[in-house]
């Protein structure tokens, strides 16, 4: 294989909904070499079947230390490699030691407890929107709130630190921050956390999140507080960020709303396929890995030592469905990478389900009208993190 | 047709329990995998590789 062009990776978009420019270009003919903000170089491997490989494959690791970022701080790592309780910074049996317990706390049967309480929250939100009247920004009033309460009373966290909670979970994946700023919030957090989780460990209760890893596990203090710090701050900026972004590409393609409508018990399926499309549209970089031997992936050979970051746009390979790059509601669920894949895949991927699935299909039974007050390529979106989506949502109906 | 689960590898994701439920639970104890029906009939049978071929740890397999 010789030296591709190397192209930078960026997050310019021509419009809200779409990858970033010319990434789809660049990215669509097997692995290539792309150049990172903070200067590091890595293989973006974008097919889907490449994707599976370089996320499940175990020569693959996901320990961190100088990877390619996002943050424009150059080089400079946020986090130390051996940061206790860092679950996406670890492998193998180590892994499997932090992630098991937490899986047990996130299981389907589990979350499906929890859905007449996410009913009632969405339920509630949407009463005083409708009360307070048109226009209304759906973005504080649905989508941040919903997954924000959710992790917080299922980590077991008292309502008075909801504020800093969402404050300080949208500080942590802003792309601009130095380091310092970074451990500045996440020591914020820790310090909120630490007295909550001693007094379960003292309590020795396990009936929510944190109980159970306090009590039920042999987790240090320093692996509980960052485990906390990861769940919270995953809780508030990935699901809210989603259900804001589905609701845009339904009134960007009204036809596939009136499926939704037509048919609202559909939602668990309507909600498969808009994770598979929104991720795939949201195009750009992804999930980073580093080869720990050499290992062929799409027919190149990827050196030990090299890193590779894998573009989940893999959800608009024709190989995972027909028509891939169109969203088809009343299409069969597929196989998506919207949670990723591997033995990382999001551990919250139940949880955002079950949010998405009552959220979308609430929101627009009670407000059938429901419309952009504003196009939807004149709202305000976060380009500044990197957790993508709008900052508000102008609605009326 | 028999299914099973490599609980070893397992890491509780419970998508073996979305695409089949009849098929799969999540233990109490630990949320890992569980086969409930290990031979299971012809009409569990696309769900069960629906499962295969979502598990995210790839550790449910069917031997045909």
């Amino acid at each position: 294989m010789t030296e591709a062009a190397v192209c930078p990776v960026h997050q310019d978009r021509d419009h809200p909904l779409r990858p970033p420019v010319g990434f789809q270009e660049a990215v669509s003919d097997g692995p290539v070499r792309m150049l990172w903000p903070n200067g590091v170089e890595a293989w973006m491997v974008s097919s889907y079947a490449g994707v599976r490989q370089v996320l499940s494959d175990p020569r693959f690791s996901t320990r961190k230390g100088g990877q390619p970022e996002m943050r424009t701080d150059a080089g400079e790592a946020v986090l130390d490699p051996d940061q206790p309780g860092n679950i996406n910074g670890i492998d193998g049996p180590e892994h499997m030691r932090l992630r098991r317990p937490l899986s047990r706390g996130f299981m389907v049967k589990r979350m499906n407890e929890l859905r007449p309480r996410i009913q009632q929250i969405v339920d509630e939100h949407l009463d005083v929107m409708e009360a307070k009247g048109a226009p209304a920004d759906l973005v504080a009033s649905l989508c941040l709130p919903l997954p924000s309460l959710v992790i917080a009373e299922l980590l077991g966290v008292p309502p008075e630190h909801q504020e800093l909670f969402q404050a300080t979970a949208g500080d942590l994946f802003g792309k601009n921050g130095s380091k310092d700023e970074y451990l500045a919030h996440a020591t914020k957090l820790a310090e909120v956390l630490a007295p909550i989780v001693a007094a379960k460990k003292a309590a020795g209760t396990n009936d929510d999140m944190i109980g159970l890893m306090a009590n039920d596990t042999d987790f240090s203090m320093d692996e509980l507080i960052f485990l906390c710090i990861g769940l919270l701050a995953a809780g508030h900026e990935t699901t809210s960020n989603f259900l804001g972004l589905f609701t845009l590409h339904l009134f960007e393609q009204p036809d596939q709303l009136e499926v939704l409508r037509r048919d609202p018990g559909r939602a668990d399926v309507v909600v498969e396929e808009l994770l598979r499309y929104t991720v795939g549209h949201l195009g750009g970089p992804g999930l980073t890995r580093r080869a720990t031997e050499d290992v062929e992936v799409d027919g190149v050979l990827i050196r030990a030592g090299e890193w590779v970051s894998v573009s989940l746009m893999a959800n608009l390979d024709e190989a995972l469905c027909p028509r891939a790059d169109e969203l088809d509601l009343e299409r069969d669920a597929v196989s998506h990478l919207g949670f990723g894949f591997g033995p990382h895949q999001c551990l919250g991927a139940n949880l955002a389900r079950a949010e998405l699935q009552i959220g979308l299909r609430t929101l627009f039974e009670r407000f059938p009208n429901l419309r952009p007050a504003v196009p939807v390529t004149e709202m305000r979106y976060r380009n500044d993190m990197i957790t993508y989506g709008a900052a508000e949502i102008p609605v009326v109906w | 047709m028999t299914v099973r689960i490599d609980q070893e590898r397992c890491i509780g994701s419970g998508q073996c329990v979305l695409a089949a439920p009849d098929v799969f639970d999540q233990s109490d104890d630990d949320g890992i995998g569980l086969v409930l029906i290990a031979e299971p009939p012809a009409e569990l049978l696309p769900g069960v590789r629906d499962a295969v071929d979502r598990c995210p740890a790839q550790v449910v397999t069917l031997d045909e």
